[in-house]
């Protein structure tokens, strides 16, 4: 077995890179939404001293002074890149896993057969930065949990010029012995404090631990990732990605909600949005939640949370039942004279097509020509400009995400292409 | 010039871009004999990106291009897998922004506009030319 691990190098700001020649070797930092804080920067801020999730308000003043740039989240933008990367791998390699946006397996069976896998690794990097603009890091190892561990080691140490080979045990042993265990992959900061009292804490003593003992202690996950680490693979690759079990969409308002009716309109509006998303994913749900809190910052504040669930009768995808539910459970959240911050709508239980048990007493009041009626929706809407939308969602939207310094969707929106001169 | 018909564009539910293309018209009203001969709907997108991950669309402004048939406007299909050679349309960073110019790598490396308006831009020895891309299409909307 030989698996690589892809992963771009702080995806998002080289996002932003790839139609701005002119921010290389600039700082950038990329904000969440309403522009609270930084949720991914590049090297050159990271230099600077910028941390992760800082506050924009905070730095500012000192890093634009610095000649740095922060962009708005744009998430279609990064979406686009993402899968252009992940479409530029499958040329690759004969089977990927999609990890993460930033992120991809490959399984290099029989590549080693044929070339040097270093040198596969450089070309492999090379071949993504020349289609897609996209600096990535490849890590390669016989195991997943190494080929991780090879992607930490090209991150840390410049000089592997972003490509890290692991297939030999003694530069397993080198790396693991120097490489701290909360770094491996699967091993959290909780499972790093039980370890630490341990005597353990760098990845080639947790190699070196007993298995039998990791399984007592721990669980059988983590006696795996033991296994791994000592080169005998366990976790294989998983192409198909698993069903959802849940869809949550919720939003950090741009301004404090106090009244029911915002609440509500928001409600509505991420409602539309999960319904969408079920639709997209050939799933009807049976559960719906709404969940609303104020912000634990503003200390001066009177602090609420609450989330409430309602379980219908039949599995639904069409945007009218689940509206009917979300205003039914707001109305029951909403308490008045809170400052809100932030509400969600979580869908849950899902069902296939057809695939569940009706009740005798319940009489099947489907609504006729639903599915036609949900299908014509998501197609006018498809263009993500959402130009039909029910009443509730709202018009002006006083509490949606404010997004200041957002790129233009480049790849997405005829009306943004790059102008070249 | 002689025109060939290959068509109406779509209309109704076709996705975008597939355009339906009959052998024949069709009679209305009685079952058409070409119904056996359709073929597949020309997709305008097969026959202008060749690599799907690494086409980008850009839109020019200006007419430094309108020689070689680039003029204000214009879409452009760029193909950021191809290696530039002497002679291509490419886009290139010119002092931090995108440009699109014909390269010329003999006999020395210079970035040339189609219009006598623009000079050549040299690029120095110690200068490093970075190429976005090769344009491979130009669409202009003439209607």
């Amino acid at each position: 077995m030989t698996y690589a691990l892809v992963d771009c190098n702080s995806f998002y700001a080289s996002c932003e890179r790839v139609f701005r020649p002119d921010l290389k070797n600039r700082p950038i930092v990329v904000l969440s939404n309403n522009d609270g804080c930084v949720v991914a920067l590049s090297k050159e801020a990271k230099g600077i001293g910028v941390k992760m999730c800082e506050p924009w308000f905070k730095i500012k003043n000192s890093f634009t002074s610095q000649g740095g740039v922060a962009f708005s989240s744009n998430y279609e933008l990064y979406a686009d890149i993402s899968s252009r990367v992940m479409q530029t791998l499958e040329h690759s390699a004969p089977k990927i896993e999609i990890y993460s946006i930033d992120e991809a397996f490959l399984d290099l069976g029989g590549i080693n057969h044929c070339t040097d896998l270093e040198k596969f690794g450089y070309e492999c990097q090379e071949k993504v930065k020349q289609w897609t603009g996209m600096p990535v890091r490849v890590g390669i190892g016989p195991t997943k949990t190494l080929a991780k561990a090879a992607s930490y080691g090209a991150k840390k140490y410049t000089g592997t010029g972003g490509v890290v080979d692991l297939s030999e045990k003694r530069r397993q042993r080198r790396l693991l012995s120097i490489m701290p265990i909360e770094e491996i992959w699967g091993v959290g900061s909780r499972l790093k404090k039980h370890l630490n009292r341990m005597g353990i804490t760098t990845a080639l003593e947790l190699a070196d631990t007993d298995t039998k003992l990791i399984r007592r202690r721990f669980s059988i996950v983590l006696e795996r990732t033991v296994m791994e680490l000592r080169g005998h693979p366990c976790i294989g690759l998983e192409e198909h990605p698993a069903t959802k079990k849940e869809i949550v969409v919720s939003r950090t308002f741009s301004q404090k909600v106090t009244t029911l009716e915002s609440i509500n309109e928001a409600v509505s509006d991420y409602a539309a949005r999960a319904s969408e998303k079920l639709r997209r994913e050939n799933q009807y749900c049976r559960v719906v939640s709404v969940f609303a809190r104020t912000n634990p910052f503003r200390l001066q504040d009177q602090q609420y949370s609450n989330i409430l669930s309602c379980k219908l009768n039949l599995p639904t995808n069409d945007t009218r039942d689940i509206l009917h539910t979300t205003k039914m459970l707001s109305r029951r959240v909403y308490k008045k004279g809170y400052n809100f911050i932030k509400a969600g709508v979580m869908l849950s239980d899902f069902y296939d097509k057809g695939v569940y048990q009706s009740d005798f007493f319940i009489p099947n009041s489907k609504r006729p020509k639903s599915e036609k009626l949900m299908k014509m929706i998501d197609k006018i809407n498809a263009n993500g400009k959402n130009k039909i939308t029910f009443a509730a969602q709202g018009i002006r939207k006083p509490w949606s995400m404010q997004r200041h310094f957002q790129s233009p969707k480049y790849t997405t929106n005829w009306d943004d292409l790059l102008i070249v001169k | 010039m002689t025109i060939k018909y290959l068509g109406n564009a779509s209309e109704g539910d076709l996705p975008p871009l597939k355009i339906p293309y009959f052998l024949d018209r069709i009679p209305a009203g009685w079952p058409s004999p070409a119904d056996d001969y359709v073929e597949h709907p020309i997709d305008l997108n097969e026959y202008l990106i060749k690599n799907p991950a690494a086409t980008h669309f850009v839109r020019v402004s200006g007419d430094s291009m309108i020689n070689a048939c680039i003029g204000d406007g214009a879409i452009l299909v760029v193909d950021k897998s191809i290696e530039a050679r002497h002679k291509n349309i490419v886009i290139a960073d010119i002092d931090g922004s995108y440009a699109c110019k014909r390269l010329l790598t003999r006999p020395k490396i210079c970035l040339a506009s189609e219009n006598d308006k623009y000079n050549k831009i040299f690029i120095k020895e110690n200068e490093s030319l970075e190429i976005y891309g090769v344009v491979i299409a130009a669409i202009n909307i003439i209607k």
